[in-house]
């Protein structure tokens, strides 16, 4: 009998899911209201059972399947709580629609599931079917706004890119299972680890180690999975269908594919490379080739995002590029391959949640109220609505990372991890980077304290709109103040990993 | 009880915030009674904690608060944590204490600013930085209240910006400030770095093994951190920002520019006493340093007109005596001569207020005169500010003078040259100071009907504080009496866990000859009298005698007139120079060279944003052609490799 109590959160969640649709079906009253805090309170509920159903391991003989580890339970946290953001501020946008509004908070919900799965997966068809339920509803749920010319081509774009880097990350996931034998995460390591103490490491000329020594087949499948699983991230050059698809999607789904996407991703990259190939990483080969050309990848991505980013002129479109950047920044932790580094990519996640959620949070309220887009329209906010001015400058203060806030911590450990691990030029660039990103931050900013304007929209955000600003607010205050307590929880979750 | 150290500094933060934010819908009432209110619960609190702290066993008087850790990252581990013993207790209670009768006193002297909730708000930050630098257990914390406290200034010197004097002031005071500020990090820099920790106990119990006594690295830090202090408590060089300072409301020349934030540089020093006391020569700096600053401000100050500016250089002159004190390794008698010194130069600054506000806003003493009659309490308060710091006999100032002093002359750091200039020193304050009461309350009137017909008493807001700030300038010093005069020194005695052992002397070198300590202390007493008896000569009879004494000597008064054309001296010899240069900088380097780089990297940045934006073409067939091509090329570079 297997034992699936760690499964609970995720079991309850689905339910919710499906409650949640026929709640749809069944109310008379068209409201979003109902399905909306259901969702909310379920996602909440789900919060506290992944703590109260934390620690074991559902296995298959001796070989766990799904852990739920307090890595998974961290980035699970981060998951929900984009989950729970993200509806908060759909109320606006699901009143607008005519159908199927129920159906809307039920995909949300499905793909949170996705997640989560995806986060604690130790195998890799549960990790591949995890991925799946991810991402199939993401793609309607981008292209929900069927009217909305933008959003359809958005969902089909987003589609198209999506299966094939699906079909790429399946095909490594078979060269690899075909290498190994096996599709456990565990075995595969040891495998692999074996091969290497057998046949040796043996030093090339530079005096560090590759992969090539396990054959070609090995690197292709590793490469591909690296392609399948940083398109989440939207890692260059596996990037070029976030811009489009986050301007096109509704504003709360945007944010959520931001957040919640991107730390599923991030999870399962750390746990296959972080995890699973640590033996290749460490003491013996510092600049391993995997390591150098992750580090090539962070590198071009913090280039391309912050660069292109500055020329943009819709806020969408800016953002887009903004959290192509930001996810240059995070995968610099993963590099690091350290408990600092799996430590600080958490911390990262979360700090990048709250502002990132709260930045397209004001952004969809701006547009729900004035159908405007363009960061030039932001002009004169401060003077109409100081209040959001003030978060929507803490939030891009925090994304730039400017002390005190939370971005900044964020930033100042993923910096400290890298030149622990000895990629000091990565971190110069990175450093180089946010001067650049600063252009385009505070360039929000300027024009929405500076540049005046005849603007009279005075933005009063509903109930649970509010509720998001506010604990976005808070949150990139108070842990750019206080980071220490999830610094410390961000630094158990490392315990999952063998450094 | 010792739970509460943070509410301390927090309340005015808090009073602070909500002021700063809502300042435009609350009422200036409440604007007020929140700012005081929440200055004097802090004090309140702090008296409770220094009976606490008192009730302990004196090894135990140390407690440590840590509120969170900031930056814990390698061997760095930076705690915000509080740090409460006996000297932090003496400076919480002279901060909050003096802070709010300050408070008090600035809701009559502000009444009719039209900015006065914006003042007060800079009043609460002011406290709050204040507070957590003498609160803060790591160098790092002091330095941010050390930065805080000086923004603080800046903001509250320019708080009438309109006036472009005022601007100058506050720019001066924070630019000088910059410069010993930089000394003060690289000072701490290299602690960090020889030491491994930047906590004060810590640091107090890793010192003898990572230091040694004289070497050049606690030399050298002890220097920089001292360059810092000579920035924020005005010493030679940098002393040239506080006269300036005057152009601030008076009650932030008493608060800040004379009660609290200019002595943060001693009370760095002597919360560091264990690593100044390793460094020699740091110490003959310091002392050399306090020494002629003292004369040489007191020598300015007899030739001011503008009865702030005599105060000023008052100040820096008993800032020099501190800096002596700390110098000849008598701490305990710097950090007394720094609270007398709060209570009576805070009282005649506001005294001088009071005189001030009474005036029409003349601060020229040549146009006052005979103010005795109509502003008595002001006169009689602001007399026993003047006895005080003249060193009139049992009064505060007589006491904490006396005991540095004698330091000077029987410290194993000090020489009797120090205790001379010291002694001379002494007499010029009494000059200078009663000069200002007889030109100021005695004499004929020299102010016009138009000024006249205004001259009345301050309001009960404002007199209040004078008379508390006078009882303590007359009772402050018996906390302090030595054993020479048959007291307890339990002020002494009660910081004494906080300072280090000098080197190279006993802890308690038995019983002196106390002969030699009461013959200095009577020529103290005759100098004090003399001065007293030649200031009443020449300026309450013989006022005509003065002009005819200021042609005689009109080289010397033209001097210090002119404060020795330091100044300019700056000016012509650093400030022109580094203006000139910045000016070959800025044209050619910085707008040619730099800037052309920079925008040129601009440009080349937003070309290539602009170039790599075309690649979004929209086209998904793009999209995918990338996304392969970005496969094959990791792949080539893995199989290759």
């Amino acid at each position: 009998m297997i034992n699936i109590t760690p499964l609970i959160p995720e079991l309850f969640l689905l339910v919710m899911a499906i409650v949640v649709l026929m709640l749809d079906l069944f109310s008379s009253r068209r409201t979003v209201v109902v399905p909306a805090y259901v969702s909310m309170a379920a996602v909440i509920i789900t919060g506290f059972l992944v703590f109260k159903f934390g620690g074991d391991a559902v296995r298959w003989g001796s070989n766990a399947i799904f852990v739920a580890d307090s890595f998974s339970q961290f980035f699970k946290v981060i998951i929900l709580g984009a989950a729970f953001l993200a509806i908060g501020s759909s109320f606006g946008t699901a009143d607008r629609m005519t159908h199927h509004r129920g159906e809307f908070f039920a995909l949300l919900l499905f793909s949170t599931v996705g997640m989560m799965f995806l986060v604690s997966a130790k195998e890799l068809i549960l990790l591949y079917v995890g991925l799946e339920l991810t991402t199939i509803p993401l793609f309607v749920l981008v292209a929900y706004q069927k009217t909305n010319r933008a959003s359809s081509e958005a969902g089909l774009k987003y589609l198209i890119i999506g299966a094939a880097s699906s079909a790429i990350l399946l095909y490594g996931l078979s060269l690899l299972y075909g290498y190994t034998g096996t599709t456990y995460l565990n075995e595969i390591a040891q495998k692999t680890a074996v091969y290497f103490l057998s046949h040796g490491f043996i030093p090339n000329a530079e005096g560090t180690t590759d992969l090539v020594g396990m054959g070609p087949a090995f690197s292709v499948a590793l490469m591909m999975i690296i392609a399948g699983l940083t398109f989440k991230l939207a890692i260059v050059p596996f990037h070029m269908w976030a811009p489009d698809v986050y301007e096109g999607a509704p504003t709360p789904i945007t944010a959520f594919l931001s957040v919640g996407s991107k730390a599923a991703g991030l999870a399962a990259i750390i746990r296959i490379f972080d995890g699973m190939l640590y033996a290749f990483s460490h003491d013996t080969m510092p600049n391993d080739s995997w390591g150098t050309m992750m580090a090539v990848l962070a590198a071009v991505t913090m280039v391309a995002g912050n660069i292109i980013a500055i020329r943009q002129t819709n806020i969408k479109r800016m953002l887009a590029y903004s959290s192509i950047a930001q996810a240059g920044y995070i995968l610099i932790g993963v590099i690091a391959a350290s408990k600092l580094g799996v430590a600080s990519c958490g911390f990262y996640m979360f700090a990048y949640m709250f502002a990132n959620m709260g930045a397209f949070a004001i952004v969809g309220l701006y547009a729900e109220k004035t159908g405007k887009k363009n960061i030039s329209d932001f002009a004169g906010l401060s003077k109409t609505s100081p209040i959001i001015a003030a978060l929507m400058t803490m939030f891009m203060l925090s994304l730039a990372g400017i002390p005190p806030l939370a971005g900044f911590m964020a930033k100042y450990y993923i910096f400290a991890a890298a030149i622990e691990a000895g990629y000091t030029w990565l971190v110069i660039l990175a450093l180089l980077m946010s001067v650049v990103s600063l252009y385009y931050y505070a360039n929000v900013v300027r024009i929405m304290y500076m540049v005046d304007s005849d603007n009279k929209h005075h933005i009063i955000p509903s109930f649970p709109a509010g509720l998001v600003l506010a604990l976005t607010g808070i949150g990139v205050l108070l842990f750019g103040i206080l980071p220490q307590s999830i610094l410390d929880m961000a630094y158990k979750t490392a315990s999952s990993f063998i450094f | 009880m010792f739970d509460l150290i943070f509410i301390v500094p927090l309340l005015p933060l808090i009073a602070f915030t909500i002021n700063g934010l809502f300042r435009n819908k609350l009422s200036k009432t409440v604007v007020q009674s929140l700012a005081v209110g929440s200055v004097g619960v802090s004090f309140v609190i702090s008296v409770l904690l220094f009976v606490e702290l008192i009730g302990l066993d004196p090894a135990a008087r140390s407690i440590t608060q840590v509120l969170f850790a900031w930056i814990p990252v390698g061997d760095l581990q930076l705690n915000i944590a509080y740090l409460l013993d006996p000297l932090s207790a003496v400076m919480i209670l002279i901060v909050t204490g003096v802070g709010l009768l300050i408070h008090i006193y600035s809701i009559g002297y502000m009444a009719h600013d039209p900015d006065v909730k914006r003042f007060f708000c800079y009043m609460n930050l002011f406290m709050f930085a204040m507070l957590t630098l003498v609160l803060g257990d790591n160098l790092i914390l002091l330095f941010i209240g050390w930065e805080g406290v000086g923004l603080c200034s800046y903001l509250l010197i320019g708080f009438w910006f309109e006036k472009k004097s005022a601007a100058d002031a506050g720019k001066k005071a924070f630019i000088v400030n910059r410069i010993g500020d930089f000394g003060f990090l690289i000072g701490a820099f290299i602690i960090f770095w020889a030491a491994g920790t930047l906590q004060f106990n810590e640091l107090r119990a890793v010192a003898p093994e990572m230091f040694v006594v004289g070497g050049s690295a606690i030399t050298l830090a002890t220097l920089f951190l001292f360059f810092g202090a000579t920035g924020k408590s005005a010493q030679i060089p940098l002393y040239i920002w506080l006269p300036d300072a005057m152009e601030g409301p008076t009650p932030v020349s008493a608060l800040i520019h004379a009660a609290t934030m200019v002595t943060a540089g001693v009370y760095m020093i002597v919360r560091l006493n264990f690593l100044f006391v390793m460094a020699p020569d740091t110490m003959m700096v310091i002392a050399i340093v306090g020494c002629a600053t003292a004369f040489i401000a007191a020598t300015i100050g007899l030739a001011q007109n503008d009865i702030k500016r005599v105060l000023a250089y008052s100040t820096v002159s008993q800032l020099g005596y501190m800096m002596m004190a700390c110098g000849v390794a008598a701490f305990t008698a710097g950090i007394f001569h720094l609270m007398t010194h709060a209570f009576f130069k805070a009282l005649l600054f506001l005294g001088s207020g009071a005189v001030i506000h009474s005036m029409s806003n003349e601060q020229d003493m040549r146009k006052m005169g005979g103010l005795r009659k109509h502003i008595p309490i002001t006169y009689k308060t602001m007399l026993v500010g003047t006895l005080a710091i003249a060193g009139f006999p049992l009064m505060s100032g007589f006491f904490s003078k006396d005991e540095i002093l004698w330091k000077a002359f029987s410290s194993g750091q000090g020489h009797w040259a120090l205790w001379l200039m010291g002694i001379l020193t002494a007499g010029l304050t009494t000059f200078y100071m009663f000069r200002l009461v007889y030109l100021t309350f005695f004499g004929e009137r020299r102010y016009d009907d138009h000024v006249a017909k205004h001259v009345h008493e301050s309001p009960k807001s404002m007199t209040t504080p004078l008379i508390v700030l006078a009882a303590l300038s007359v009772i402050g010093g018996l906390i302090g009496i030595p054993h020479a005069l048959g007291g307890g020194a339990h002020f002494k005695k009660f910081l004494a866990p906080v300072m280090a052992a000098i080197p190279g002397e006993t802890a308690h070198g038995g019983h002196h000859d106390m002969t030699m300590e009461y013959i200095l202390m009577a020529i103290a007493i005759s100098i004090f009298a003399a001065a007293w008896f030649l200031a009443r000569y020449l300026y309450r009879m013989n006022i005509d005698k003065v002009t005819s004494l200021k042609a005689s000597m009109a080289g010397i008064h033209k001097m210090l007139l002119n404060k020795y054309w330091v100044d300019e001296f700056y000016g012509a010899a650093i400030v022109r120079p580094i203006v000139n240069g910045s000016i070959f900088l800025w044209k050619i380097i910085d707008v040619l060279i730099i800037d052309g780089i920079a925008n040129g990297l601009g440009y080349i940045a937003r070309d290539m944003s602009q170039t790599f934006r075309r690649v979004q073409t929209g086209f998904v067939r793009g999209y995918m052609v990338a996304f392969l091509f970005g496969v094959v090329l990791i792949i080539g570079y893995l199989v290759v490799r």
